[in-house]
């Protein structure tokens, strides 16, 4: 083949490359699923979509508006091979995706980053109009930025105008760090902040037990309440007879500490299970997501249905550390919790608790409409009469 | 002589590569066959380092001209990493970017960067602790992608999952192992579905699998070892004596040392078609903390969570001498044919001359970093990396 004949060749398959239509492909590559599924025909098309010119990113951008994970991470890899390959981006385009709130969060954190790389300043200037944006991402820096205004205000001796960019701060954020950040300046600067609400952490509960949990045997074992919920029954426990009591938690991050219902002797119980319950009167019917902390082996019921579960025993807790889906129904919500202590023995081993908080996916808190004002002190030990610390497993 | 032909292939294949492929180097027990990396060390020896873009403690890969490293970033650490970088002189050649879609909580001291990566010369195989597994081509174009959690909810373990993948034919086996739901899975290597699911023991487990030959792995648990047969993960044998479920174990010469009561050796039979295992010996005064035990030459060596290296006996495992090294190290020590290469959580490179009658240090060199991955072999070189950097040593 002769240079002529190779370069019009070369131009014949850029022109297609080019040319092509994505919609196919976008299409393929959102039909992936789990398992592997429409991985074949997706590598396929990715390796079409690939090829497509900047001036695509924002269509592709868009095609991840309702795409799942893995979808979303397909598409995701496109757009990287495709800016790091190209010179110029379409920035006013890019700029447009961002500024459209409908368009998937990940999606126009993407879209910003890729403005960032290109034209930092440009990029800096969305962001003060991000403060309350529904990705966590992009309000993060926005957050930080009204931080920085704040800790400057207070440098220069104003503390009132300091705490009201550090307020407006708190309302926007929804990292934990930031939010411990915030809270610690408001507090030295005298302000009071409630976290429990800002989370949305769920602060009164019902709790019975303790239950067994030999050989950690009660996570599959159904117990009276897993059943049938009420409070005037007695029901039998590991060591005795066992009824509902009220439990409040005042603590800060909504830490359910069953160890302060049923303390024991020594460390704690150990081998046990407990439930709480408590209701959440939803304003509208919608979707939230639970997001639950615990070290303990659980499961949650939502209006007596079985969200999810778990027999991990003392690996970590942390604020969300479980994201769970449900639909609110308007008005009265029934929230079941399962917490099974086990056999062991160490330091580390004696928490037996667990924090439920209600939020939007942003980890907005979406609070109940009648949501009590803040407990200022919880249960420190309400046990029942008849619950002794029951034999322990040699 | 067909099972001694398995063996020598294996071995044969793997000792030419020059490449740095998956954890703990082309034979899988952290021997090297380069000869002309430094046994002294000084400033100089560091050629080079580059920030990285997130953390990690996942070893990186040399494959020809490429370092392939891993991270993990974000205040989740919910943003996976995977570079591609120019042995030469550090400088980027590719970077993608994936969002977790498991679990991304772990000990702080850990990172979903957890895993080493592996490749077939030709793609890039990378797992994430969130159970994200990706098939990248060398040139950064992505090949598929799994998200094991979406598939499987309860694979998880909240301190965070290490087991690094391994190759088998044209299958790669993911080890996900942990209380709640635990399974170990052969991915088809060219678009990532299942060749099979293995229920395996509900416990945590940090392990990795181990190339026994072409077509069995061992697969390492608080029981014990299972083989397992490639094809259909189907079990050929097991060793039920326990095991750790940290450090992994090593196969060199025929021999499987594992990380149980001490060090347990088991010589795999050549003459069985399963290559059931005899016990040759087990020795507790072997003591593999973190990092995975090493042989070299006629030794087999074990450091302690004390930074007490400690050489056995091949044959016996009788305990010929200990030396104390600057611990403690997470890391795998990397095995030359004389000395080993040491670096501890500090960052402290250590290399030991094994030829005397105890260990020499022969040289050291502070890199003054957190450095819990276990370093990577190629080109005359070795990199290591941290939660920040890549380094690059050589003459």
């Amino acid at each position: 083949m002769n240079p002529f004949t190779t370069g019009l060749a070369a131009l014949a398959i850029c022109f297609t490359a080019n040319a092509v239509d994505i919609s196919d492909s976008l299409k393929t590559i959102r039909a992936v699923g789990p398992e592997g599924k429409g991985n074949a025909a997706a590598a396929q098309a990715w390796q079409s979509l690939a090829q497509a010119k900047p001036a695509a990113l924002p269509k592709i951008l868009a095609a991840m508006d309702g795409a799942n994970p893995l979808a979303a991470n397909w598409l995701r890899a496109a757009v990287d091979t495709i800016a790091n390959r190209a010179k110029d981006l379409p920035q006013m385009e890019l700029m447009k995706f961002i500024a459209d709130q409908k368009h998937d969060p990940r999606a126009r954190r993407l879209a910003y980053e890729l403005i960032k790389n290109a034209n930092p300043q440009l990029a800096a200037k969305l962001i003060p109009g991000l403060l309350n944006d529904p990705s966590v991402e992009l309000r993060r820096d926005a957050v930080q930025r009204v931080m920085d205004e704040g800790a400057d205000l207070e440098k220069i001796k104003k503390p009132d105008l300091a705490q009201k960019q550090y307020r407006k701060a708190l309302d926007a954020a929804r990292d934990i760090d930031q939010i411990k950040e915030i809270t610690a300046a408001l507090r030295a600067l005298g302000q009071e902040v409630d976290l429990p609400r800002h989370f949305g952490f769920l602060m009164h509960w019902k709790v019975v037990g303790p239950f067994d949990n030999t050989d950690r045997s009660g996570f599959s074992k159904i117990f009276p309440p897993e059943n049938k919920i009420d409070f005037t029954a007695t029901h039998d426990g590991k060591a005795g007879k066992v009824k509902w009591s009220p439990f409040v938690t005042a603590n800060e991050y909504g830490m359910v500490d069953i160890n302060k219902a049923y303390p024991g002797p020594g460390d704690g119980l150990k081998e046990v299970t407990a439930f709480a319950y408590t209701e959440y009167n939803a304003a509208t019917a919608r979707a939230v997501e639970l997001r639950l902390g615990c070290k303990n082996a659980w499961k949650i019921w939502h209006n007596g249905k079985l969200i999810f579960g778990r027999d991990e025993y003392h690996r970590g807790i942390r604020i969300d550390q479980y994201k769970l889906n449900v639909q609110l129904a308007k008005g009265r919500n029934t929230l079941l919790i399962k917490l099974c202590q086990n056999e062991q023995q160490q330091d580390w081993t004696k928490e037996w608790q667990f924090q439920l908080r209600v939020c939007d996916a942003t980890g907005t808190a979406i609070l109940a409409a009648d949501r009590p004002p803040t407990p200022k002190t919880g249960t420190n030990n309400n046990q029942p009469a008849n619950t002794t610390r029951p034999p322990q497993k040699k | 002589m067909k099972l001694i032909t398995a063996f020598t292939l294996v071995f044969a294949l793997q000792a030419t590569a020059a490449d740095w492929r998956q954890f703990r180097g082309p034979q899988g027990n952290g021997v090297t066959s380069e000869r002309n990396l430094p046994v002294t060390l000084n400033e100089k020896n560091l050629k080079w380092s580059i920030p990285l873009p997130g953390r990690g403690l996942s070893g990186a890969l040399v494959i020809g001209e490429k370092i392939i490293v891993t991270c993990s970033s974000g205040i989740t650490q919910n943003r996976l990493h995977i570079l591609a970088l120019n042995a030469k002189d550090g400088g980027l050649i590719w970077h993608r970017q994936f969002w977790a879609t498991g679990r991304t909580m772990c000990h702080g001291k850990t990172s979903v960067a957890a895993p080493t990566p592996c490749s077939d010369g030709k793609k890039i195989f990378a797992v994430f602790s969130s159970n994200d597994v990706i098939c990248l081509d060398l040139d950064g174009n992505l090949q598929w992608l799994r998200g094991l959690t979406a598939d499987y909810a309860n694979v998880s373990n909240s301190l965070g999952m290490s087991s690094s993948p391994v190759l088998i034919g044209s299958a790669i086996i993911v080890q996900v192992e942990n209380d709640s739901e635990s399974y170990t899975l052969a991915l088809n290597k060219r678009i990532g579905v299942n060749f099979w699911k293995l229920d395996r023991p509900k416990a945590a487990n940090w392990t990795s699998p181990v190339r026994l030959t072409n077509t069995l792995i061992a697969l390492q648990s608080k029981n014990g070892i299972d083989a397992i047969r490639a094809v259909d993960g189907t079990k050929a044998w097991s060793y039920d004596g326990g095991a750790s479920t940290i450090p992994s174990s090593t196969l060199h010469g025929g021999v499987l040392y594992v990380p149980s009561r001490g060090i347990t050796a088991l010589e795999l039979n050549e003459a069985d078609a399963e290559n059931t295992p005899n016990e040759l010996w087990q020795s507790r005064r072997l003591s593999p903390g973190t990092g995975s035990p090493v042989v070299l030459g006629d030794k087999v060596f074990a450091t302690n969570k004390a930074g007490v290296l400690t050489a056995g006996n091949l044959k016996t495992g009788e305990r010929l001498w200990q030396t104390r090294l600057k611990g403690p190290f997470s890391a795998t020590h990397v095995v030359t044919a004389t000395h080993l290469y040491c670096v501890n959580e500090a960052g402290l490179l250590q290399i030991v001359d094994t030829r005397g009658k105890e260990g020499e240090i022969t040289g050291t060199l502070n890199l003054d970093d957190q450095i819990l991955g276990s370093p990577a072999v190629g080109g005359g070189a070795i990199y290591v990396r941290s939660n920040e950097k890549i380094y690059k040593i050589s003459e």
